[in-house]
């Protein structure tokens, strides 16, 4: 159910992809911002997987800024969050948002557009 | 799920401020608790919610958030600018706050759980930077489109709902309509206890704007669809029961411009601030009465705004004119205004929102609505009594003095208008015509005529050049006569009024003569008397003058004889008795 829905993701951002493909992402800079509220489990657990997959795909050039808008509710306006866990991708362009606790490794990687393609 | 029930007793209402809509709902929506408000696309749930918003901050002391999910705080601002509404403003002084949220599905993955904590910290931060009462979302239904998973975001609307309640807030909710019900995601199995349908509906090539309360649980409602109409004065819902009652009343009598008209209405003409009907069949001089009733009005130097709604001005100056009625010269001392437009030419709100502008603008001390029937032609039957029901309100209000005229079209009985306006009214003239002796005739009488001693007589209606000109029929042994058979009886009657006078003149005539006769007969005796008299008095002195002689004779002889003097009273009745 969910793969389906993939899919249909991956012609929207093939154009990205291309330029990705054609070099230059092993020096981005990945500026990647959490918005949790508060100490929930889930947050704990989305804090984990993103660091989990940052470490193994982009090592070194990342870094993860934890908003928590219990105790910042205004910022929660800048980035247009709705919905809690949300990951939000500032850099590389463009920007990129991620709801839910990253449980599903796979669907995060592409969302975040870690990597080019799986040929 | 609801724990709500035991508190109908007294339902909290937070007035929306809504010119109507709080007279049907009796006193606005339920405070504390969220409201759906759902219709379809350019409906104007948007303004709705934001005039709701708005009033609450200026009229209610009650701060609002607006949280827009489809215009931005800007975008909203400039919409609501053209209904009076200074949006800036009211966020600068801290009385609104606007936070529009944006959900693109293009930039949004979903991987695994999530909840909407950062909507409600969001919405929980807007409230309390304002300390606001009422929130408004529009529309929530686009988080669907923004988020995939529905499960999640149903459980979360429901939670939101519960989160209002608890926040003590009064919520408008707004929801696009579905085919086949009332929202297109369900959002009515959550929001109970209030759900207004807003519908925009185009019938017979006339779009009107009506508002209908689907439910509102714990409080009687109107449950009728009410039209309303968006002007630059916000919404306002037409409920055809909101005849507020409590204008300021006018003993001030004015003229109809008809003097003989003014002896049958106590013999002073309307009352001002009251409403008067015109109603009669095609023909019978609705216009022309009130044509005299404006050049009255503008001769009193009192302003008139006339809407026509079949003849153009100029149509209208020249036809008044044959009757002798100049109203181009009130149009020239800016004393009158003329609108002519079809009824048809846009829906019943809008003609509403048209007159109350004018009316405004002019402020006009008469009104006249030539006719008000038309105005069925711009909506159902319903909606144009209560749209005229309306108008005569906020005329009543202003204390103008509206005059309509209505055409009773053929058959229909003279005693109904087509708007059913005629219970409201106060003064009612029936025009009719009398058909006889192959001729058609005009008359009319005063139906009704509340608070004044009025004629109860027939009077027949002429329209001559020098304007109208009311006769008494003619009430005999033959019936109520008009026209030309009047004339013919009056005549009659005329003339055997003139027989019956020549008869008395000639009778007079006849006594007098007899008196002169008697009169020359009793002269004759009178003088024949005078001559007899003469003569006995004449006689009577003779006598006299005889019996004097004598006496006179019978002394001398005595004297003669020498008889004794001194003793001569004595002897002489002596001899006197001797003598007999």
């Amino acid at each position: 159910m969910k793969t389906g829905q993939k899919s249909e993701k991956k012609p929207l951002s093939l154009q990205e992809i291309a330029r990705k493909g054609n070099g230059g992402d092993d020096t981005e800079k990945w500026d990647l911002r959490l918005y949790v509220a508060g100490q929930t489990p889930r947050s704990v657990a989305a804090f984990a997987n993103l660091k989990r997959i940052c470490e193994e795909h982009v090592p070194g050039r990342y870094k993860i800024e934890v908003v928590d808008l219990i105790k910042h509710p205004q910022l929660a306006a800048g980035d247009q969050i709705l919905a809690i866990p949300t990951l939000v991708r500032k850099l590389p362009q463009p920007l990129r948002k991620i709801v839910g606790d990253l449980r599903d490794t796979e669907r995060a990687i592409v969302g975040l557009q870690l990597r080019p393609t799986r040929e | 799920m609801k724990n709500s029930g035991n508190s109908s007793t007294a339902l909290p209402k937070a007035p929306t401020g809504i010119q109507g809509l709080d007279e049907i709902t009796a006193g606005g929506l339920p405070r504390g608790r969220p409201t759906l408000v759902c219709g379809s696309a350019g409906c104007g749930k948007t303004l709705f919610s934001m005039e709701f918003l708005v009033r609450g901050a200026t009229q209610y002391g009650e701060p609002g958030v607006f949280m827009a999910f489809e215009e931005t705080a800007p975008e909203l601002a400039q919409n609501v600018r053209s209904l009076g509404f200074d949006l800036e403003k009211l966020i600068r002084q801290k009385k609104m706050a606007v936070d529009f949220v944006y959900v693109d599905r293009n930039e949004i993955d979903e991987t695994g759980e999530y909840n909407l904590d950062g909507l409600f910290i969001r919405l929980n931060a807007a409230i309390d930077s304002i300390g606001a009462k009422r929130v408004v979302l529009d529309t929530i239904e686009a988080l669907f489109s923004g988020l995939q998973n529905e499960g999640i975001l149903r459980a979360e609307l429901r939670r939101l709902f519960r989160w209002l309640k608890d926040k003590g807030v009064t919520a408008i909710i707004t929801g696009e309509r579905g085919a086949g019900t009332l929202t297109r995601r369900g959002l009515e199995e959550y929001v109970s206890d209030c759900v207004i349908l807003l519908d925009h509906r185009v019938t017979d090539q006339i779009s009107t704007r009506r508002l209908r309360i689907v439910k509102y649980r714990g409080t009687a409602h109107g449950a009728n669809e009410y039209p309303f109409l968006i002007d630059e004065d916000g919404f306002s819902v037409l409920p055809v029961t909101s005849l507020g009652l409590q204008h300021q009343v006018s003993n001030e009598r004015i003229s109809s411009g008809i003097p003989r008209l003014d002896v049958m209405l106590g013999g002073k003409g309307y009352y001002r601030g009251s409403t008067i009907l015109l109603a009669g069949t095609a023909g019978t001089g609705k216009t022309s009465l009130a044509a005299h009733f404006v050049r009255a009005a503008c001769r009193r130097g009192e302003r008139t705004i006339y809407f026509a709604f079949e003849e153009s001005p100029g149509q209208l100056m020249r036809n008044m004119r044959s009757i002798g009625v100049d109203l181009r010269r009130c149009v020239d001392d800016g004393l009158l205004q003329i609108h002519s437009s079809r009824a048809t030419l846009y829906g019943l709100e809008m003609h509403l929102a048209v007159m109350h502008k004018l009316v405004d603008g002019f402020s006009p001390k008469v009104v006249v609505i030539d006719p008000i029937g038309t105005l069925i032609h711009a909506g159902t039957r319903q909606d144009a009594q209560s749209m005229v029901v309306r108008l005569i309100d906020f005329l009543k209000s202003r204390g103008i003095t509206a005059m309509l005229t209505n055409l009773t079209s053929g058959g229909a009985a003279l005693e109904r208008t087509d708007v059913d306006v005629s219970s409201i009214v106060d003064t009612w003239l029936l025009l009719r015509d009398i058909e006889l002796n192959g001729e058609r005739n005009r008359a009319m009488y005063v139906l009704k005529s509340r608070g004044m001693r009025h004629s109860n007589q027939l009077r027949e209606f002429l329209l001559t050049d020098k304007g109208i000109d009311l006769l008494d029929v003619y009430v005999g042994p033959e019936g109520v006569l008009t026209g030309s058979s009047r004339a013919s009886v009056e005549a009659r009657e005329k003339a055997a009024a003139l027989a019956i006078q020549q008869d008395a003149e000639r009778t007079e005539r006849e006594r007098q003569r007899k008196r002169e006769a008697l009169e020359a007969r009793i002269e004759a005796m009178r003088k024949e008397f005078e001559i007899e008299a003469d003569e006995l008095a004449t006689l009577a002195s003779q006598e006299s003058a005889r019996a004097h002689s004598l006496a006179h004779d019978r002394q001398k002889m005595a004297l003669l004889r020498q008889a004794d003097e001194v003793a001569r009273p004595n002897p002489s009745s002596k001899r006197s008795g001797g003598r007999l």
